[in-house]
């Protein structure tokens, strides 16, 4: 299980560092934000085929996870959030579920494939409800300090 | 303090906010950058508004008079070093200030700024990551190698056709077709076990992850107009894949 769960954190490292360098991430936190996606998929798998937890269930906690860590990541480095939640986030998109709804269509089978559309609508709210969780939190949590600096615009 | 004439000062927030909105930062970030600039110059009254291919800026300088200018943005790419770095500069200005030509310099600079890896560095990063999905969607180590290819030369044929025609759904619609196509032909061939995983990994290299992750941070900060559009945007795309690789399937 150690072995599996090392091979899922490469490969979900490897296809973060892609498309870290497809969107042109500053080489020098390529690393990091790489570290938050994989982080964050094997989370996702570990809740959802491990405790065998709903899908949106993992998804949601991993998109918390990777925002979370991008925020704490943005502050060391000095950096806009984005620059790490963008390639962390991607292996959490339902690609799957998407891609099996449009099979069953195309098959003609519609009750499948509207449980595969129900799927992959619930996890990309999932994802939504993690990454907006987060911001909330930080908001919430530090809304003193905004305030002193004359901060108009909120994320 | 030296005051510098509002309209210079326009102008180099104005070119902030077109390197910005290029290269992929959220709406929010614009205005707030935008706003800081400004601000740091002791400007009153300002008010900024972007949606993503528009931004307008209105400030009132020291003679009173109001300044607006409008920008129309058409081309948009993802380089998120160059948002980094804009970031970086609107900070240093609240430090300290420059004047409105150093900082246009500056601008300059950033704008030129060569990306960190060229053209076929990156498709054959995209290739290496398109080769670990199917590994992350319950496939084994055979349909690697034919997930790498038809993921490496999809996105190779998307980033020709979109330069080409300049039509992103015309695109994305063909390369995913394309790489239903590859995944279905490896298959004959006997490379791999499983076209659906092969199919899925490859496919990831079009998925809109900028798109999804900038709107749902957009909305969140109340900046409806723009997460809207820039929803409709990751479904135009997804259903410009679903397309591709239906077209595929039909035949299958």
């Amino acid at each position: 299980m150690l072995l599996d769960y090392t091979t899922y954190f490469l490969a979900a490292f490897i296809a973060t560092i892609g498309f870290g360098i497809l969107y042109n991430v500053p080489t020098r936190t390529i690393l990091a934000s790489s570290l938050a996606g994989a982080t964050g998929w094997v989370v996702y798998h570990y809740l959802s085929f491990q405790l065998d937890l709903d899908y949106f269930v993992g998804a949601g906690a991993a998109a918390f996870l990777v925002a979370n860590c991008s925020q704490w990541f943005a502050r060391y480095y000095r950096m806009p959030v984005i620059v790490f939640a963008i390639p962390g986030i991607i292996p959490l998109v339902p690609g799957g579920s998407a891609y099996n709804m449009m099979r069953s269509f195309i098959e003609g089978n519609s009750d499948l494939a509207f449980m595969y559309a129900t799927e992959t609508f619930l996890v990309s709210g999932a994802i939504a409800l993690g990454l907006s969780v987060n911001s909330g939190l930080l908001q919430a949590l530090s809304s003193r300090t905004l305030g002193k600096r004359d901060k108009r615009y909120l994320p | 303090m030296e005051s510098y004439p509002a309209a210079d000062i326009l102008d180099v927030c104005v070119e902030a906010g077109r390197v910005m909105l290029e290269n992929g930062a959220e709406t929010y970030r614009v205005e707030d950058t935008l706003y800081r600039i400004a601000k740091s110059y002791d400007l009153v009254y300002i008010n900024v508004f972007v949606v993503p291919t528009a931004l307008i800026l209105t400030v009132q300088g020291r003679d009173k008079q109001d300044h607006t200018e409008l920008l129309r943005m058409t081309d948009r790419q993802t380089n998120l070093e160059k948002v980094a770095k804009v970031n970086d500069l609107s900070r240093q200005l609240s430090q300290q200030i420059l004047s409105p030509d150093e900082v246009k310099d500056k601008l300059k600079e950033i704008k030129y700024t060569p990306r960190n890896f060229k053209q076929w560095q990156r498709n054959l990063a995209i290739a290496c990551a398109c080769g670990c999905f199917p590994l992350l969607f319950g496939g084994t180590y055979e349909d690697m190698l034919p997930s790498f290819i038809a993921g490496g030369l999809g996105h190779m044929l998307f980033d020709f056709v979109n330069r080409w025609t300049n039509v992103s759904f015309f695109a994305e619609m063909l390369a995913a077709f394309f790489i239903g196509l590859c995944a279905v032909l490896f298959i004959s061939l006997g490379l791999g076990n499983n076209v659906d995983t092969i199919i899925i990994g490859s496919v990831m290299c079009l998925v809109p992850g900028m798109a999804i992750t900038n709107s749902f941070r957009d909305l969140m900060a109340g900046h409806l107009l723009a997460g809207v559009a820039v929803v409709a945007k990751a479904l135009l795309t997804a259903g410009a894949i679903g397309i591709g690789i239906a077209m595929v399937l039909t035949f299958l």
